[in-house]
């Protein structure tokens, strides 16, 4: 009998087909997904990584909901020219409270993992409103509409609830404060912000987006830009120790 | 189990003579079954759409509530019509086929791909012109992107996958699909998944994981579509009067069971409320970033390849009249390629923060796959064997012959492309986009278009295609602007790499990002005119096939096409 003949039990069996193609297909995944979760090397030892502010977060999820993935990257490869265009490659550990991730796979603008404090507030605000007012050959959508937006703050407590259970090591104190934290962050010398900055002592505290008078998805926005890529303190993060 | 008061009480005795006169039965356990969860969701979405905050909750809710009580009311609708009724499976000793979810998917397809490929077209203009993004939430490029994919990928693509495989599985089954309601609610429900989740994007509801975008309950909704799918499909292998089952049901199962593993774990999402579309994934960071490619590239693999290899060994045999060309490669190559492709997400992830061991080992496999990958363009192609004259007088033919030579050219440029110093230049570039499009608007693109050819005069019984010589010019055009938009990003994409990574005599980068963003104006309206050749293409398709259906000669009863190949040889 030949060896293909065997293969008769594939064709004649639906379940047994079904079987084989699960077993098959689920190999590889199993081999490359589970050894990330408990290889220690995987995520590299830094100092300063936190959590997003509550206003971060916001700015963070206005990021994701205007595709902004789509075009930029947050992933800086580790060649010469990136390196100088954008600084330092990204480390594993600078997205580790990231749900989800941004590296993004495709840069028609440029990569943004550490644009924070690259740009004055006002410049981002300007370049968001109307990018080619700035920089004008740029292909950018404007987002005028972000500036007029108020925050929507009202589910700020259950989504860092939630961020806590996928693993986002965020206080009972910061959730139980999440809302007013939100609006501190973004109201320098007032109630709110002192609460705030002993809560969040490595967050800044500003007016981002340049209109005291109201908390805007701008503010968020341009919150969560200023932050990226400034978390992990390189002056003390050796390469050498984490190289892998 | 039916509740008789839910019959119009004036139509009482009209109702109890037809019951009668058809013999009256229950309502069967389907029936009863899908009425019961659809009156469930209808109150569950009723509640959600008045207890949220959230506008585009409501409005999704909306559309769950209204859906699942129109289904109520056509299910009993149907049983009082036609007295609950069993359709019969077979007629005079031949299967009595349900052709009315293949009709309705093909036609959607049609409907999703124009609106797809015009909305591609859109973002392509916004790429050469800003001003396009007009400012507004609702038309920025990121929001349209995702809403391009979608339309293209999953219901353009999906309902030709769902049309053709509850077609071929049919025929090769030589039995009718189980159910009256499941294959209807497979179809309709998988088309309102689509609704909710292009909507949504337009809305600002994403999850932000590329080709995953549809937030949470729009994944539940498809999880529950989809297992009834794959029990659908199963369900007819099992009535099955062929001994053996055909190549291409390996293929489809391999896709159906494949996209389920892959949708669930990559949509282990935690919803901030019930009455919120915002939730956040389990995954962090550089996992999150493995799982995303792990189902991304194989999105790839089994919707976009195994689900239209299928296709491939349906339709180009009977299309060409000739069995499949290898039996014995069609076995190595199926169980090599869905093996391998599931390795090869992390070449997506070259140089990035996930760990070397994992990007290589994406990259070993990447090329590995290149074997499979050709050994089933080799068994497509080959299969013209002794009827390859039939390229100059059948254009339907030659559109599906070259969709395979396309999918040869796309699966060695990727493996090529996955190399980490290929990867390097290209990743991040208009080059990869270039990629994909080789192999969507060339392969999946015609071999669907093929396979959508042949299907409207086989299912509404006409004897040709309206026009053979539209479909021509349907050729012609969009392959013109394949080879435009492909070459115009292959151009884009590694000048602009190469401008990324130079340097002038003094050490400094040579060129500043913008300067790159500048260089590719020129190339991006080339792509648009590729893209808008491609439209063009594809409403001259949808013209033909409606004077098809419309004006086209009935085929005689007996002649309708038999359901059986010959086997391989």
């Amino acid at each position: 009998m030949s060896a293909w003949k065997k293969h008769e039990v594939f064709e004649k069996n639906s379940f047994v087909l079904l079987v084989g193609i699960l077993v098959m297909v689920a190999i590889g995944g199993l081999v490359e997904i589970a050894p990330l979760f408990y290889l220690k090397s995987t995520i590299e030892k830094t100092e300063g990584m936190r959590p997003y502010t509550p206003l971060e977060l916001t700015g963070r999820n206005i990021y994701i909901r205007e595709g902004c993935y789509l075009c930029h990257s947050q992933m800086i490869r580790p060649m010469r020219d990136e390196m100088e265009r954008y600084g330092h490659f990204s480390l594993a550990a600078e997205s580790m409270y990231d749900h989800p991730f941004q590296w993004g796979s495709k840069r028609t603008g440029p990569d943004l993992a550490r644009v924070g404090g690259k740009y004055s507030d006002d410049w981002h605000v300007e370049h968001l409103k109307d990018p080619r007012s700035l920089v004008p050959a740029s292909i950018m959508p404007g987002y005028p509409f972000l500036a007029e937006n108020k925050l929507d703050t009202r589910d700020i407590e259950a989504a860092l609830s939630v961020n806590t259970i996928v693993g986002v090591p965020y206080t009972e104190e910061q959730i139980a404060n999440a809302k007013s934290d939100l609006w501190g962050q973004a109201k320098p010398d007032t109630d709110a912000a002192y609460a705030f900055e002993e809560r969040w002592p490595t967050a800044t505290i500003r007016d981002f987006d340049g209109n005291p008078g109201e908390v805007t998805e701008m503010d968020a926005l341009v919150a969560y830009l200023q932050v990226l890529g400034t978390m992990v303190d390189f002056s003390i993060y050796d390469d050498k120790a984490n190289a892998r | 189990m039916v509740v008789p008061s839910l019959a119009p009480c004036n139509d009482f005795k009209d109702w109890g003579a037809k019951m009668a006169q058809n013999k009256a039965k229950m309502v069967s356990l389907e029936e009863g079954g899908f009425a019961i969860f659809l009156v469930l969701l209808a109150f569950a979405c009723i509640i959600v759409a008045g207890k949220t905050f959230d506008q585009v909750m409501a409005f999704h809710a909306g559309i769950g509530a209204l859906f699942a009580a129109v289904s109520v009311f056509l299910i009993f609708k149907k049983y009082f019509d036609d007295g609950g009724e069993v359709i019969p499976a077979e007629i005079d000793g031949k299967p009595n086929y349900n052709m009315g979810p293949v009709k309705f998917g093909t036609i959607a397809a049609m409907f999703w791909g124009i609106a797809g490929f015009t909305v591609g077209l859109v973002i392509a203009l916004q790429l050469a012109w800003p001003a396009l993004n007009f400012d507004l939430p609702w038309t920025n490029f990121g929001r349209l992107r995702p809403l391009h994919t979608s339309a293209v990928i999953f219901a353009f693509g999906g309902n030709v996958l769902l049309a053709t495989s509850m077609y071929v599985v049919q025929r090769t089954c030589r039995a009718r699909m189980p159910g009256k309601i499941l294959p209807w609610f497979v179809i309709l429900g998988y088309n309102v998944f689509i609704v909710i989740a292009g909507t949504g994007y337009l809305l600002g509801a994403t999850q932000g994981k590329e080709y995953a975008e549809p937030e949470w309950y729009a994944d539940l909704w498809l999880t529950i579509v989809w297992v009834m799918y794959l029990l659908l499909f199963l369900g007819t292998l099992w009535k099955r009067k062929e001994p053996h089952i055909y190549v291409a049901n390996w293929f489809y199962l391999a896709f159906i069971v494949t996209i389920a593993l892959l949708h669930v774990t990559n949509n282990l999402t935690i919803p901030v409320s019930i009455y919120s579309t915002k939730s956040y994934i389990v995954w962090a960071g550089v996992q999150d970033a493995m799982v995303q490619w792990w189902y991304g590239h194989n999105a790839v693999g089994f919707f976009l390849t195994a689900g239209f290899l299928a296709i491939m060994y349906y339709f180009i045999p009977k299309q060409a009249d000739r069995p499949v060309y290898s039996y014995r490669l069609s076995i190595v190559h199926f169980w090599a390629l869905i093996f391998i492709y599931i390795w090869a997400g992390p070449h997506h992830l070259h140089y990035t923060a996930l760990p070397q061991w994992a990007s290589t080992l994406g990259a070993t496999f990447s090329i590995i796959l290149w074997m499979p990958s050709w050994g089933g363009m080799i068994n497509g192609l080959m299969t013209l064997s002794g009827a390859w004259d039939k390229l100059r007088t059948d254009p339907v033919l030659r559109m599906m012959v070259v969709s395979v030579a396309f999918y040869g050219m796309s699966t060695f440029e990727g493996p090529l492309m996955s190399l980490r110093s290929v990867n390097s230049l290209s990743h991040y570039t208009d080059w990869t986009i270039g990629h994909v499009h080789s192999g969507a608007l060339g392969w999946v693109g015609y071999i669907s278009f093929g396979a959508i050819y042949c299907l409207v005069p086989w299912l509404w019984n006409k004897r040709n295609l309206y026009s053979l010589k539209l479909v021509n010019w349907h050729f012609w055009l969009s392959t013109l602007g394949i080879v435009l938009y492909i070459t115009a990003m292959w151009v884009s994409g590694i000048m602009q790499g190469l401008m990324w990574r130079a340097y002038d005599s003094l050490g400094f980068l040579e060129y500043s990002f913008v300067e790159t963003v500048e260089a590719m104006h020129p190339f991006y309206i080339i792509r648009a005119l590729g893209g808008a050749l491609f439209v063009v293409g594809a409403l001259i398709m949808a013209y033909n096939l409606w004077m098809t259906v419309r004006h086209g000669e009935a085929e005689e009863a007996d002649a309708t096409p038999a359901g059986s190949l010959a086997p391989a040889e």
